[in-house]
């Protein structure tokens, strides 16, 4: 599914500018541990985290992963944000908890 | 997939491009003084529809071939284009986006648009949904070119140096505590590297190990020193730092084995995992370390496929 549907389906925020919501979601991950996450995420997968500092962005870039979402109304830092831009890593936003967002994100695109 | 892609990519070259680069610069027009007896020679020869019309450098009107038509029915050719022109022309900015121009085709249904000067009125060229075309064409081949060119350079990088042995260095300062720029060293590591044209399989293994690595040093050090070095055959990168010291190396590589304050692991740090994700990423690995003195991690990671890799040795 492409990361734009995910977006309008969930209602997410998008925090970054909207320019790549065409990438193609192969999954998700859902872990708040970045050493977890470089382990074991795959490329093109969507990561649910409540981690808002830069690394994620670094994280992100390095698994080539299709974007990350915040949980429970967190919001990037200034700097997440900036890298995030510099990057081209999708950052969006809920005001859902993670169990919530990820049953939806699962009935979505389930087991791929 | 592959065509949303495309679309996109015209879509951007659409608000990209301005309207002066596509359109035809070199237009044949008439004075309004000319005869319309003197337009027949000149939509047959020069196999056009309409022409502007312009009096002094400006544009004062447009006749067509249905104008034409019209005034020959009329018995009317001895009479001047002023006369029989059109004088509400819609015209197009020749620095607006081509985007405007599509959506006036789209609105207007004419097969043409004269471009004038947004401040003078002075007539800069003409345009039709052809021209659109050609320049749309013509920009995503200059592009494709570009990359073509960008990628042929990359992936040769080898096979274009002259030596009996290449190795390329590549060092780069890590600051210890600074997280903010954390992971800006594997993150710089991966591009060149990508550039270099390295198979993406053995830049993911390497990114994955240069981070776990840079995290260590900004996590638990005041700092150091990455350094990877480029072969045809292998990367070795070579990580060292002054910092503390590893007491026990065989317990630190043991999964989920941590000793990361607190207020690091609430930032998702320190799970106890970096060490033993560079070893099953790297093909080999070398660790030494003494308290008090420092750390030096050794990653090598095989470019040949034939080597062997998969979980690598560690001594």
């Amino acid at each position: 599914m492409v990361l734009g549907t995910i977006v309008e389906k969930l209602g997410l925020g998008v925090k970054t500018a909207p320019r790549d919501l065409t990438s193609e979601v192969t999954g998700a991950y859902v872990s708040d541990l970045l050493s977890d996450v470089m382990a074991n995420s795959k490329e093109g997968n969507l990561w649910v985290t409540l981690q808002v500092h830069p690394n994620i962005v670094a994280v992100a870039t390095l698994k080539d992963l299709s974007g990350i979402i915040l949980v429970n109304g967190r919001q990037p830092a200034e700097e997440t944000l900036k890298k995030a831009e510099e990057e081209q890593i999708p950052l969006m936003t809920t005001g859902l908890p993670t169990f919530q967002l990820v049953g939806k994100l699962y009935n979505l695109i389930g087991e791929c | 997939m592959v065509d949303e892609k495309e679309i996109t990519k015209v879509q951007e070259l659409v608000y990209e491009l301005k309207v002066g680069q596509v359109m035809v610069k070199d237009v044949i027009t008439v004075t309004p003084h000319n005869l319309m007896s003197e337009l027949r020679d000149l939509l047959r020869d020069k196999r056009i529809s309409g022409v502007p019309v312009v009096d002094k450098g400006r544009l004062v009107g447009l006749v067509s071939i249905e104008d034409f038509i019209k005034c020959l029915t009329d018995g009317k050719m001895g009479s001047p284009v002023e006369e029989r022109m059109n004088r509400n022309v819609k015209t197009l900015y020749d620095n607006e986006p081509l985007v405007h121009a599509v959506k006036e085709f789209d609105r207007m249904g004419y097969g043409r648009f004269p471009v004038v000067d947004r401040e003078s009125g002075k007539l800069m060229g003409i345009i039709t949904k052809g021209d659109i075309i050609r320049g749309l064409l013509k920009k995503m081949e200059i592009d494709y070119q570009e990359e073509e060119i960008h990628r042929y350079r990359a992936s040769h990088f080898f096979e274009d140096i002259v030596a009996d042995k290449t190795t390329l260095i590549f060092q780069y300062n890590v600051i210890g505590k600074d997280f903010d720029r954390a992971g800006e060293t594997s993150s710089g590591l991966k591009k060149t590297l990508r550039r270099m044209g390295i198979s993406p399989k053995a830049i993911r293994r390497l990114a994955i190990a240069t981070y776990e690595a840079e995290m260590n040093i900004v996590v638990f050090t005041d700092g150091g020193e990455i350094t990877a070095r480029v072969t045809p055959q292998e990367v070795r990168v070579e990580v060292v730092d002054s910092g503390p010291g590893i007491p026990d190396i065989k317990k630190a590589m043991e999964p989920g084995f941590s000793t990361a304050p607190d207020w690091i692991r609430e930032l998702g740090f320190g799970a106890g995992m970096g060490l033993a994700n560079i070893r099953k990423c790297a093909d080999a690995m070398h660790l030494e370390s003494t308290v008090g003195k420092g750390t030096r991690l050794e990653i090598t990671v095989y470019l040949n496929e034939k080597e062997k890799h998969g979980s690598g040795n560690d001594s």
